[in-house]
C-alpha cells in the first residue's frame, strides 16, 4: 500500500527582548546558572507576573507578517504539570483565546507552485529553566536546574497539519525563520534554542481521509534535523503499520547522532494540563488602532521585496530569492543598485565574488568590507573600458583585503585595461608568427584554434587588453 | 455528585500526592460533597452569557521592556533544598 505522509509543526520562536516576559530579569544567553532570576522567574509563593509590552508587539508583528487575525481580547492560562525546570508546576501560556489565530503562508512546492499552509494560532508563553546532566561539581548523580532561561518569552506557532512531505515542512520551516530574523523579533540562532521546532507526523493510506494516530518528535534543532527526523518517522511508522502494529500517540525525541527517533518515557502518562485562566494575569485588550499602528511599522516582507525586485528591477525568481535571503543582504543590493544602477550587475557581484568571499572567511553581509558604494564603483570601472571583468576580480579582492576604493588600487597597481589597438596589434602579430601552424589550422577551417589565441593575446597582456577589442582585432587578422 | 476512589486517585496523582485507601475514601466523599454544591450553578440558564475569565473588571497591565539585575545567585538558592555549585540540584532526570 502506498501510505501519505501528514505534518504539522509546532515552531517555538524565543523573542528578541532585553528582559523576561513576566519580570524584569535579563534575557541575555550564556550568563552564570540561576544569576538572572527572581522571585517571579523563581515561582517563588506571592510574587506578581506583569506582562511585558514588547512581547504583545512583537507578537502582533508576527501575526500580521502570517495573515493572521489579531484577537481583540486575549487571556493567559496556566498549563499544569510537574517538570524539574519549571519552578510553579505550571507555565504560563495561552490557551483558549491565543493572540492570533487563522493565518498562512504560502510556500513554493516543487514546480515553483504556491501552496498554502494554514496557521492555526499563534500564542505567547514563558520558557521553562534548563536542566543540566553530569557536569555538576557538587553530587555526582543528579541533574542541575539553572532558571536563567525560565520566563524567556516565546511565541509558539501552530500550523495546521497541511505539509505532506518533509520537504514541504523544511520550506515552510525557513519561510517562517526568515520572518521571524527579518522582522527583528528574534535571532534565529538554531543550536541555542532561540528557534526550535517540534514535529507531528502521522500517516495514512493514499486516498484516503482520516488522519492516521501521529507522533510528536522533538528536539529537533536545524533544518537538516527537521528533514531526517520526518523522514525517519514516516518510515517507522509505514513500516510499523506493514508489520500489523498500530501506532501509538506519543512524544518520541529526536536522536542526532542516529538520525532516529525514540520514544520518551517520561511524557507517556496521558497529557491532563488543567489548562485554567491565570488570575494574576488580566486580559490582554488589542484595540484596531494598535493592530494598525503595528501594521504601519511592519517592515517590507521577504515576500514582498522579492516580487518588487522582480517586477521593478526585473530580476529572475531565483536572484530575487537568492538576494532577498535576509533583510541585510536585500538592504546591501538595494544600496548598490541605487549608486550603480544596473540591478542585473549589481545582483550577479552579490551572488558572485560578494558571496564567495563571505563564506571563505565566514563573515556576513552586516560586516562586509566592501561598502555597497564601493562596489558600485569597481562596476562603473568596468562599463567605462578602464578595466576587464577579469582584471576587476583581481581589484575586488584588494579591496576586500586593504578596504580601499576600486580606482585608487588600478591606479596604484596600474592595472588599467589596454584598448589602444596598436599596442593590441603588435601582440597579436607577435603571437601569430610564434603559433603559424595554429595560425594555418584556423585559416584551414578549424575555428576553435580563436580560443587559443584569445587566451595567448589575454596571457601575453597580462589580463589587461580590452577583451572585445582583441577579438575584432584578432577576427580581422586571422581572416588575412 | 457522585466521586469515586479512581477519581480522587486520578486527581491525587496528577498533583503528586500519595494518599491512603481511607484517606481517598474519606476524600471521595468530600470532594463529591463540593462539586455537588457547585452543580447547582446548572440550574441558571446562562444561555448567550460570556465565560467570566476574571473576577476584576481590569485589562492590560503591562511593564516597559527594560531589564533590572536580578536578586543575584546566592539569593536565589538561598531556599532550596539542596544545590550543586550554582545549580538546584534535583534527582536525575534522563531523557
Amino acid at each position: 500500500m502506498k501510505y501519505q505522509p501528514v505534518i504539522g509543526l509546532e515552531v517555538h520562536v524565543q523573542l528578541l527582548t532585553e528582559s523576561k516576559i513576566f519580570c524584569g530579569c535579563s534575557t541575555t544567553f550564556g550568563a552564570e546558572p540561576n544569576s538572572q532570576t527572581c522571585p517571579v522567574c523563581l515561582g517563588l509563593p506571592g510574587a506578581l507576573p506583569v506582562l511585558n509590552k514588547k512581547v504583545v508587539e512583537f507578537a502582533i508583528k508576527a501575526g500580521l507578517s502570517t495573515n493572521c487575525s489579531i484577537t481583540p481580547r486575549s487571556i493567559f492560562a496556566r498549563k499544569n504539570y510537574f517538570y524539574p525546570d519549571l519552578p510553579k508546576g505550571y507555565q504560563i501560556s495561552q490557551f483558549e483565546d491565543p493572540i492570533c489565530q487563522h493565518g498562512w503562508l504560502d510556500i513554493a512546492v516543487d514546480g515553483g507552485e504556491l501552496k498554502r499552509i494554514g496557521i492555526t494560532r499563534i500564542h505567547m508563553e514563558e520558557d521553562a529553566g534548563k536542566l543540566v546532566h553530569g557536569e555538576l561539581s557538587g553530587p555526582g548523580d543528579g541533574s542541575g536546574v539553572d532558571l536563567n532561561r525560565a520566563c524567556t518569552p516565546l511565541l509558539e506557532v501552530v500550523s495546521e497539519p497541511d505539509l505532506r512531505s518533509s520537504d514541504e515542512a523544511v520550506t515552510y520551516l525557513k519561510q517562517l525563520h526568515q520572518i521571524v530574523t527579518w522582522l527583528g523579533i528574534c535571532d534565529g540562532n538554531m543550536e541555542e534554542g532561540s528557534f526550535r521546532c517540534d514535529a507531528n507526523v502521522s500517516v495514512m493510506p493514499v486516498g484516503s481521509n482520516i488522519l492516521g494516530t501521529r507522533a510528536e518528535i522533538k528536539n529537533v534543532n536545524s533544518f537538516k534535523f527537521v528533514k531526517q527526523a520526518i523522514e525517519y518517522e514516516i518510515q517507522r511508522q509505514i513500516d510499523h503499520i506493514e508489520d500489523g502494529g498500530t501506532v501509538v500517540q506519543e512524544t518520541r525525541l529526536f536522536d542526532p547522532n542516529s538520525g532516529t527517533t525514540r520514544s520518551m518515557r517520561s511524557k507517556e502518562e496521558a497529557h491532563d494540563y488543567r489548562y485554567f485562566p491565570d488570575p494574576d494575569l488580566v486580559p490582554l485588550v488589542i484595540s484596531r488602532e494598535w493592530v494598525e499602528r503595528s501594521r504601519l511599522e511592519l517592515p517590507e516582507l521577504p515576500e514582498q521585496r522579492r516580487q518588487r525586485f522582480m517586477d521593478k528591477l526585473g530580476l529572475p525568481l531565483y536572484d530575487a530569492e537568492v538576494l532577498t535571503a535576509s533583510r541585510a543582504l536585500a538592504d546591501y543590493f538595494e544600496a548598490g543598485v541605487a549608486a550603480h544602477g544596473n540591478a542585473k550587475a549589481v545582483g550577479n557581484w552579490i551572488m558572485g565574488e560578494i558571496t564567495r568571499a563571505l563564506n571563505d572567511s565566514g563573515t556576513v553581509i552586516e560586516a562586509c568590507p566592501i561598502s555597497p558604494g564601493l562596489l558600485a564603483e569597481l562596476l562603473t570601472l568596468i562599463d567605462n573600458g578602464t578595466i576587464s571583468g577579469k582584471i576587476a576580480k583581481t581589484v575586488f579582492d584588494e579591496m576586500w583585503r586593504s578596504g580601499k576604493a576600486p580606482q585608487a588600487i588600478v591606479d596604484e597597481q596600474g592595472l588599467v585595461q589596454v584598448s589602444d589597438s596598436g599596442a593590441i596589434e603588435s601582440l597579436i602579430d607577435e603571437i601569430m608568427a610564434a603559433n603559424a601552424g595554429q595560425v594555418d589550422e584556423y585559416r584551414g577551417g578549424k575555428e576553435k584554434v580563436f580560443g587559443f589565441f584569445v587566451g595567448q593575446v589575454m596571457k601575453a597582456s597580462k589580463g589587461k587588453a580590452n577583451p572585445s577589442v582583441v577579438n575584432e582585432l584578432l577576427l580581422h587578422k586571422l581572416k588575412g | 455528585m457522585e466521586m469515586t476512589v479512581t477519581d480522587v486517585e486520578y486527581v491525587a496523582r496528577l498533583a503528586r500526592l500519595e494518599l491512603s485507601m481511607a484517606e481517598k475514601e474519606l476524600f471521595a466523599g468530600q470532594m463529591g460533597a463540593i462539586l455537588g454544591y457547585v452543580e447547582k450553578l446548572k440550574e441558571l440558564d446562562t444561555d448567550g452569557i460570556v465565560p467570566t475569565s476574571h473576577a476584576v473588571p481590569m485589562e492590560n497591565s503591562f511593564r516597559e521592556d527594560s531589564a533590572f539585575s536580578s536578586i543575584g545567585q546566592e539569593k536565589a538558592l538561598a531556599n532550596a533544598p539542596d544545590r550543586a555549585g550554582s545549580f538546584f540540584a534535583v534527582p536525575k532526570v534522563i531523557e
